[in-house]
């Protein structure tokens, strides 16, 4: 199977206090396969956005290699949208003219990309809303609008750095199975983090357990054999969920212990 | 408190604020001679519009300010953009610019008028060399405080340097900019006031100094009057503008604004 994305032995490092660096992710490990719908789990500040960052080519690493499709990354990644952690949209835009924006930087006809834009708007369940600033929409809307933002020019790897950890239970269930919807009619190839475990396996092919920082790298990798097509909130029920979490969180629940321990004692 | 009521009340201040001038002069707790009196320079007011003598002198002060108000903002926008986005041009120019900043640029005023003549030149320029700083700082750090989040999402979604510019740096750096024409509008007009006050044969300036040079003190106040009064008018098209351009702002246009 051919990889979409595939980062070999990365290590990150920043500049620390005192001229020491703090090394964030050292010979880190992660492929995605062609289609594949890959979670990366892991305690909180263990180098899951630097590794996000090194995939789509906005950080370089300071050692190891980022290949996408086979070929070597050089700067930003052309075939990867990114679904940023923050508040990413741009504030003087209004939704329309946000989820417009990609298609605008390639020089698509206006007319066309206006109604491109609506009709995504559509599908994230903002119809009407396409003339609202960002600042006018909830954060649950601008999500929508970003996730819009990022679909619209139709990514091969869509990378997602936390995405609906800011939503709350209702809403985030629903943009989940939005998500499985639409991955499922044309199957992108998807690194997805998020700290949250049941999320990662309700959504994922395979779930990746990335280690505490600092120097952290994989130390799990589980696939998540259950049936497609999904439903996020019934799929938890299920005994085989049940079983993939305890064993999954055998191992997350260690690393997260050893990160907490060095967040208290230094 | 409505709208209305405020704007009555601050038409009530400024009548005080006559009322009060007219009653100290009159009863000469303060000497006419040097305070003037109300009722006359607001009559001296009238006479100018109404003969149209003072058309003329207004046209062309108007004239250098707004000059000096468009230079001066689209220099300061530029340059700051540019400092603002190449590190080494900034910390190059970096003590240059501190230096023109606390110089004080009033001085330059004579050297100009012998550089570039008794006309509207040098009094444009110096209004630019006073416009120029506000906006120039304001976009500088606005530049800097570009939401990086913003930023790499724009690349992600394919933008070129020049893209970048055009539809992330420009229009954060805009509200920066509006942020600062409010003080740049009244300087603006110093430039070209304390210009033609220097040296010159036409502007409301010179006709302030005509009428010092005979203690004509009324119509000193006069020329102050009507010069406040288009400052302002100038300062409501900024916020006019502000309002229109600046819709997508949280806090509604002049959130920024002190
Ligand atoms: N710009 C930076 N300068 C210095 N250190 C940084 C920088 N960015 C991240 N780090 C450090 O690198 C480590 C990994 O950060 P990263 O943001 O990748 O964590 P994360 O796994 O995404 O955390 P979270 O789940 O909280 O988002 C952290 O220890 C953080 O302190
Ligand atoms: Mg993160």
């Amino acid at each position: 199977m051919t990889c979409a994305l595939s980062l070999e032995a990365i290590t990150c490092r920043f500049p620390g206090r005192g001229g020491v660096a703090h090394v964030a992710v050292q010979d880190a490990t992660v492929t995605v396969a062609d289609g594949e719908f890959v979670s990366l789990v892991g305690p909180t500040g263990c180098g899951k956005s630097t590794l996000l960052n090194a995939a789509a080519g906005l950080r370089r690493p300071d050692a190891g290699r980022v290949t996408v499709f086979g070929q070597d990354l050089q700067g930003r990644n052309p075939h990867a949208g990114y679904l940023f952690q923050g508040e990413s949209l741009l504030p003087w835009r209004s939704a329309r003219e946000n989820v417009m924006f990609g298609l605008q930087l390639r020089g698509t006809d206006m007319r066309e990309a206006a109604g491109k834009a609506e009709a995504w708007l559509r599908r994230v369940g903002l119809a009407g809303h396409g003339d609202k600033y960002p600042h006018e929409l909830s954060g649950g809307m601008r999500k929508r609008v970003a996730l819009a933002q990022t679909l619209v020019v139709d990514p091969r790897i869509l990378l997602m750095d936390e995405p609906f950890s800011a939503l709350d239970v209702q809403t985030r269930s629903l943009m989940e199975n939005e998500l499985l919807a639409l991955w499922q009619q044309d199957r992108k190839s998807v690194l997805f983090v998020t700290h949250d475990l049941e999320e990662a396996i309700a959504l994922s092919d395979r779930v990746v357990v990335l280690g505490a920082g600092p120097a952290s790298r994989p130390v799990g990798e589980f696939g998540i054999d259950l049936p497609r097509p999904r439903d996020v909130s019934e799929v938890r029920l299920t005994p085989r969920f049940l079983d993939l979490h305890r064993s999954i969180w055998e191992t997350l629940r260690s690393e997260v212990m050893k990160a907490h321990a060095t967040e208290v004692h230094g | 408190m409505s709208r209305a009521w405020l704007a009555l009340a601050q038409f009530g201040l400024l009548v005080a604020f006559f009322a009060a001038w007219y009653v100290l002069t009159k009863t000469e707790v303060l000497p006419p001679f040097f305070f003037g009196e109300p009722l006359v320079v607001l009559d001296r007011v009238r006479e100018w519009f109404v003969t149209g003598s003072i058309y003329p002198h207004l046209g062309i002060t108007l004239l250098e300010t707004l000059l000096a108000f468009a230079i001066g903002t689209l220099a300061g926008l530029g340059f700051g953009l540019w400092l603002g986005l190449s590190e080494f041009a900034a910390r190059l120019l970096d003590p240059y610019i501190k230096g023109f900043n606390a110089m004080p640029r009033v001085i330059l005023a004579p050297i100009f008028a012998v550089w570039f003549g008794l006309g509207v030149l040098s009094k444009v320029l110096l209004g630019v060399t006073l416009v120029f700083f506000i906006v120039f700082f304001s976009v500088f750090h606005g530049v800097r405080e570009v939401n990086p989040v913003v930023l790499d999402n724009a690349r992600m979604l394919g933008a070129s340097r020049r893209q970048l510019l055009r539809h992330v740096y420009l229009p954060s750096a805009t509200a920066w900019v509006f942020a600062s024409l409010h003080s740049a509008v009244g300087m603006a007009f110093v430039g070209a006031v304390i210009g033609e006050y220097l040296g010159s044969a036409k502007g409301v300036g010179y006709l302030i100094l005509q009428a010092e040079g005979v203690f004509d003190i009324n119509s000193v106040f006069a020329g102050v009057l009507v010069l406040t009064v288009f400052a302002l008018l100038l300062d409501k098209l900024v916020t006019v503008a502000e309002r229109r351009l600046l819709r997508w702002r949280p806090g509604g246009a002049g959130a920024l604004q002190s």
